[in-house]
Order: C-alpha cells, then structure tokens, then sequence
C-alpha cells in the first residue's frame, strides 16, 4: 500500500532534495511528490506518495522529522484524511464520438478547458483511484495525453505543530572585531 | 558601528566568537581569500597533508575535548576529499564544522576549474549543510551551524561558501538568536515514562546498563557513575562508550559485541532489564538482533527519537538528554531507599553469575616467548597509560585488541572510528587530539594497513613536533579481513597481505624524528618506553605473531551468547 507522508518544511533551497533523499538512500521509489507553498510564504506543504516497507514507515517518518528543514512530517495513511489529485487529459476523438466524451466528462465531473476539431483538453480532480478510471474511460474514445498532478492530502484531524522557539546564542556580543 | 570587513575575516569574526582556537585545512584557489586573512589572524590554522586528515583531525580534536572540531578545504578535490570524515562524524555523533570553498556565485553549475556540487554531495553526510549565497546570510548561518553540529545529537554540519562571499565587504551583526522552527531538541525527558522506568529499575533482578557514546557526548560520565553505584548494577560500555564508566570501577563488566567478552555478551544474553543509554543498538553489538537480549525488557533512553525503537522495540522509550534523565533517575533513587525489598538475593545472585562468567572466561593477554602477541602489544600499552593515556585507532583487529586490553579511565581518552570503520583514521585523529590536550600523552595505535593510508600526517606531525607515539601493530596483513577469509572463506587468503612495509626508524628519520622496528618479545616493553618519554614524536613499528585473530568472536548473524572463544583445536590426525 502507498504511504501518504504531508510535510510541512522550510522554504528554502534544498529542503526537497533532503526529504526526497531520504527515501532514494533507502531505495524507495517515489510514486508522486507535490509541493507548494503556505499561507506562509516562508514554508511550503509536501505530499508524497511512496511505497515503504510497512516496518520501516515509522522510522522515515522519524527521519524525516528530524531534518532542520522539516517542522512536521506525519503519515496520512491510516489516518483521516482527504487525497485529491487532478488530472489533465487530451484526448483525440472523431466528430461522431464527441457528445459522448462530453457526457464522460460530465460524469467524473471534469471541465473541458480547451476544444479543437482534434478534440478536447479536459481537467478532472478528484479521488486518484476514479482517475486512473477516467483516464481508462478517456482511453477508448482515442489516442491521450495524460498529465497528472500526484496526491494532494489535507489530514482532517488538526496534528499538534510542535515548533522549537528561537534559542538565544551564547555569551555577549565581542564589542570589537579580532583585528581591524 | 562595527567596521566594514571582507567575508572571509567575517568568517573569521564568528569562528573566534565560538571559541575556536584551531582548525584543520588545506588551502585551495578559491580559499585564498580567506588564508590571505588568516596570514595574521590569532585564530591558529594547522596544516594537514590531505583534506580528509583535515576532517579526521578535527573528529579527534572533537572527540578529545566535546567542543566543536573545526576544518577547512577548497573547492571540487578538496571538498569531496573531506567526505569519508563526514560520514564518520555522522556515525559516531561527533560534532564538527567544515567550511569548504566553492567556486564565485556567477560561476556555480557552469563546470568551473575545481567546482563540485559540495552542497549536494555532502547533504547525506552531514547532520546539516549550507550554500551561503550573500554575504549578509554569512554570520547567521555560520552560528547555526555550530548550534547545530553541537546541539542534541551531536554531528557535522558543513557550510559551502563561495569565493566571491570570501571577498565581498560588509559588517558583521551581531547574531543573538537561533531560530530554526523545525530543529526540535528533547532534552528533558518524559516524567511518566521515567516514572515507568524506575518502576522496572525497582523490580529488575537481573539488571544491566547499557551504555554507549551517548554518554560521553552528553558529558554524563559522572551521573552514570552515580547511578551504577546507587543501583548496584552492572555495566557494560560499547565500543564508542569506553571510559564513560572507568574501566576499573567495581561495577564495570566490559564491552559487548562482535569482539565483546564473554562475560559482558553472557550478561546481555541474560539480564531481565537492559537500561540502554545513549546506544543505538548497533548491529556490531546486537548480533543477530532476533536473539538479543531475549529475556530482557529494555528502557531505552536517547536524545534521537529515531533511535528509539529503530532495532528493539523498547518497553520503556524516553526521548531525552541522558545526563538530564541520568540526575532525574538518580534523584528519585536517593529519595527512595525501599527499592532493593525482597530482590537482594536474586540481584546477588546475579553478581556472582557475572563473576563466574568473567572468571571462566577473562580477557587474558596472551603471550609469547619467541614472538610478539598483539595481545600483549596491548597490555604493554595499557601498562604505560594506566588509564590516563589518549589512545587513538583506526579500525580492524587492533582496534578490537586496544578495546578489549587497554583500560580507560575516563571518557574522551579512546578515540576511534566506530560506526563507519574508516581506516587511517588513528594518526590523523591522535593529530587533533594532541592539538586539544597537549598535556596529554597520546598514542595512535594502528594497523599496518591503516598507517599506510594515512603516512602523509607524519609530514604534519613533524612539521609541528607533535609528541604523538604513533605505534603499528604490524602483522603483515589486513588482520580482519585476513581473519574473516580465514574463518568464514575457507582460508582463501584474496589481498590481504601487505608485503613491503617501509623501514620504521627510515620513515621516521625521514621526517627527522625517531623511529624503530620490533620483533622480539623481550624488546617491547623497554621500546615502548623508550617512545614515551621521547619528548618529540616517535615511530614504533612492532611486528607482531600474523597469524593471531581477535576472540571472543561471534560470527556475523550469531546471537551474541553464541561466541567462539577461541581458535579451532586442531583435528587429531587419523
């Protein structure tokens, strides 16, 4: 089963490649990773989607939360939560099947963003399971493109944000440099 | 109005602000700035002979004295040079700081002369690193970064600065707060499961403590003193450990493990209670992890949560400073004196169970009329530093001799490479740590295999006439791996012998100091002598029995109460 890990990190260069190289040190292969920022323009919102070995999800949790980088990083796996991915298909239909990629579309409820003679860009959002559905549907109107954007997890119980206030630094300030 | 500066003297400014003294480098193209400010600086620079040396002699420096171990290294070579004492620092917890040159700002990912991606080739290296790319980020990260490398789990952080920082002017702020909203440091442990661990210590009958480097790092030699003596359990000290209780003290059993004795192994095997603090539960101590310990229950208290439960579940966790949780477990045990109730006879009984194991099984030097044991190598030394003595390591069998027969009667006297098992480290760390306690006598016992990794340091030890008794335990071969291939891969002996080992009092006079070659039993003691009071640095090349493997022994993936004790008896012939 795929772990859903929500990090909330510092925004600042390399805070990705630190998280990201905690799985690939350990072999992991990420399945999907997204990352935006906050309401706070100073951190940024993780989900990551990877596959880890059930005993071994604590101890990446762990690891992760220790990075200097990471305020908090929790599994969302086994805990309430809502995953949404969006996804974005071109498909490429003849004139008669037309109506019935519309009526499609409707039913998973996407948007047609974009209508060509060739046929349609559609954006749908929603559960990743019913896309990989759509994009199935989707798939025997024609030939697609599929970009997807990876899972977008919000918990849906508040987790307690432990934040460490800042620590003075020790002694006085020397009143003059070493040496002019 | 603080004056206007260069970054590179800024640099400077906070490293005399942390109470650096001295820092290990090597100088390069993009850190002349930054030398041609150290040219008349008080802060005092020492020059190794390889960029790695520069990092192994600032963990020894570390190790030595618990501060923050400084070193220094250019761009591209000389930062990837500086990796592998990284990577130990970040196994052992030691806390240092590498400041490395990178190439200007404009000039970075455009495969400059002698760029390297520093930042992203030492972020799994180290507890933390930094690109710093204005000067004005400079103190502030500088200060960090030794917050960090000394701060809960000690560790090495490096910051990247780029040439055109070392050049840029600009005043120096005074920085007078850390803020790192995500760096969480639990230091005092939780009181209910203190409560509960006391609860378990009051019932154990068959206690062990279980201490490791932990200790030494949070500077708690003193409180599990007072523990081990309020509780009357006994102890064991992993290899990292060694010195944070006295090797003499009543209570002290000796080192667990691969190479542990047969009485500290037995007592894991069998204790009811494991008191684990600050250890990690390393595989070189566990054996085979399913087996450990089996009828114990554990408290394990460390100050990294991922620690905890990593390899043994814990009964009781506690996520803490072990010297704050050590006085905290002390304090409730001073005020209750009820603890021992019904439980005198089994925790008696458990002593002397101990002693028997100890007595049936010792860790004995083994000696020689005709040629010179390592074993005995080691109580030679041992005679000489009475406890007191700085013994630094590289890793392999001597390693695991000096562990077993050298006592140490305090922390931060052995210095080794434990968790990476970095060869050549012994000399270039017996460096820093001569550096950190001139007043101490130092030896660097090492293999011969691990001495020739390292021979460009006697440039450093001679240029600075540093007493250091550097002393070989030559055998010809690279004992471990020799012992390994003897044991386990039908005596297939595949590169592991050193033939061509330079002549001891030749290298030696090289460098202009003194040297000699042993063989003879009856030769060591007075030569060993004859190094220690040698007032400057001395080679000592003692050619000891090759053929000799390190016991106890438990076989990779063995329980650790299953030990070969010694070498197979010979098969009667038919």
């Amino acid at each position: 089963m795929l772990q859903i890990i929500s990090l909330l990190v510092e925004n600042k260069p390399g805070a990705l490649m630190r998280v990201t190289g905690l799985l690939t040190q350990r072999g992991y292969n990420i399945e999907s990773l997204t990352v935006a920022r906050t309401l706070d323009p100073e951190l940024s919102r993780m989900t990551i989607a990877v596959e880890v070995d059930s005993a071994l999800r604590q101890q990446v949790i762990k690891q992760m939360n220790k990075l200097i980088n990471v305020l908090q990083a929790v599994d969302l796996s086994d805990s309430p939560a809502v995953i949404r991915e969006l996804v974005l298909v071109r498909v490429r239909t003849a004139q008669e099947t037309r109506q019935a990629v519309l009526k499609e579309a409707e039913i998973f409820g996407g948007r047609v963003v974009d209508s060509s003679t060739e046929g349609f860009a559609i954006e749908v959002t929603g559960d990743p399971e019913k896309l990989n559905e759509f994009v199935d549907v989707m798939r025997s109107y024609g030939e697609i493109d599929v970009t997807r954007s990876g899972a977008l997890a919000i918990a849906l119980e508040a987790k307690k944000l432990r934040l460490q206030p800042p620590v003075p630094t020790k002694g006085p300030a020397k009143v003059e440099e070493t040496i002019q | 109005m603080s004056t206007l500066m260069s970054g590179a003297r800024m640099l400077l400014e906070c490293l005399s602000r942390e109470g650096v003294d001295c820092m290990f480098g090597y100088p390069g193209g993009v850190t002349l700035p930054l030398y041609d400010v150290l040219y008349d600086h008080p802060l005092r620079h020492v020059l190794v002979r390889h960029e790695e040396n520069a990092a192994f002699a600032a963990e020894g420096y570390a190790r030595a004295t618990g501060k923050v171990g400084v070193c220094c290294a250019t761009s591209g070579p000389g930062a990837t040079n500086l990796t592998t004492g990284l990577v130990d620092a970040m196994m052992d917890s030691i806390p240092i700081v590498a400041i490395t040159g990178q190439v200007s700002t404009k000039l970075i990912g455009s495969d400059a002369f002698q760029e390297a991606d520093t930042f992203g080739i030492t972020r799994s290296c180290t507890k933390h690193n930094y690109l710093v790319k204005t000067l004005e980020d400079l103190p502030q990260i500088v200060h960090e970064a030794f917050y960090v490398a000394a701060s809960g789990r000690p560790g090495p952080v490096l910051v990247d600065i780029p040439k055109d920082v070392f050049q840029a002017q600009g005043h120096y702020s005074h920085v007078t707060a850390i803020h790192l909203p995500g760096y969480k440091v639990f230091t005092e442990g939780h009181t209910g499961q203190i409560r509960r661990a006391l609860q378990l210590i009051q019932k154990a009958e068959r206690a062990l403590v279980y201490g490791g480097g932990g200790i030494i790092a949070a500077d708690a030699s003193v409180e599990l003193r007072e523990f081990v003596e309020r509780t009357h359990f006994p102890a064991v000290n992993t290899l990292m450990g060694l010195g944070a209780l006295p090797s003499e003290h009543p209570n002290f059993i000796s080192m667990p493990g691969m190479h542990g004795s047969y009485a500290a192994n037995m007592a894991m095997s069998n204790a009811d209670l494991l008191i684990a603090l600050g250890v990690r539960f390393d595989d070189r101590v566990t054996g085979r992890l399913a087996a450990f310990a089996p009828h114990a229950k554990v408290i394990h208290v460390d100050i990294d949560p991922a620690e905890i439960g990593k390899n043994r579940a814990p009964d009781v966790p506690i996520v803490g400073d072990v010297k704050r949780v050590l006085t905290k477990f002390n304090e409730a045990l001073a005020e209750n004196r009820k603890a021992d109730g019904g439980l005198e006879a089994a925790r008696n009984a458990w002593w002397s169970q101990i002693r028997r194991w100890k007595q049936e099984h010792p860790l004995q030097p083994v000696t020689s009329d005709t040629e010179i044991k390592p074993q005995h190598l080691m109580t030679e030394i041992d005679r000489l530093s009475q406890g007191r003595a700085i013994v630094t390591s590289d890793v392999g069998q001597h390693q695991m001799w000096a562990a077993q027969l050298v006592r140490f009667g305090e922390p931060r006297l052995w210095i080794n490479s434990g968790g990476l098992g970095a060869m050549g480290f012994g000399l270039p760390s017996a460096i820093g740590a001569q550096f950190a306690r001139p007043d101490k006598l130092v030896f660097a016992v090492v293999g011969d295999g691990g001495f020739q990794m390292s021979i460009p340091e006697l440039a450093t030890i001679a240029a600075y006439g540093l007493p250091v008794k550097i002393v070989v335990m030559n055998n010809g071969y690279l004992g471990m791996v020799r012992q390994w291939q003897e044991l386990f891969y039908n005596n297939r002996l595949s590169a592991v012998e050193l033939d061509c080992f330079p002549d001891a009092e030749k290298l030696a006079g090289a460098y202009g100091f003194k040297g000699r070659t042993i063989d003879k039993p009856w030769e060591l003691a007075a030569a060993l002598e004859t190094a220690v009071n040698e007032p400057g640095p001395y080679l000592l090349n003692v050619k000891v029995s090759p053929a000799e493997c390190v016991y106890p022994m438990v076989p990779a993936g063995g329980a650790i109460n299953e030990m070969v004790l010694g070498p197979p008896q010979p098969v009667a012939a038919k």
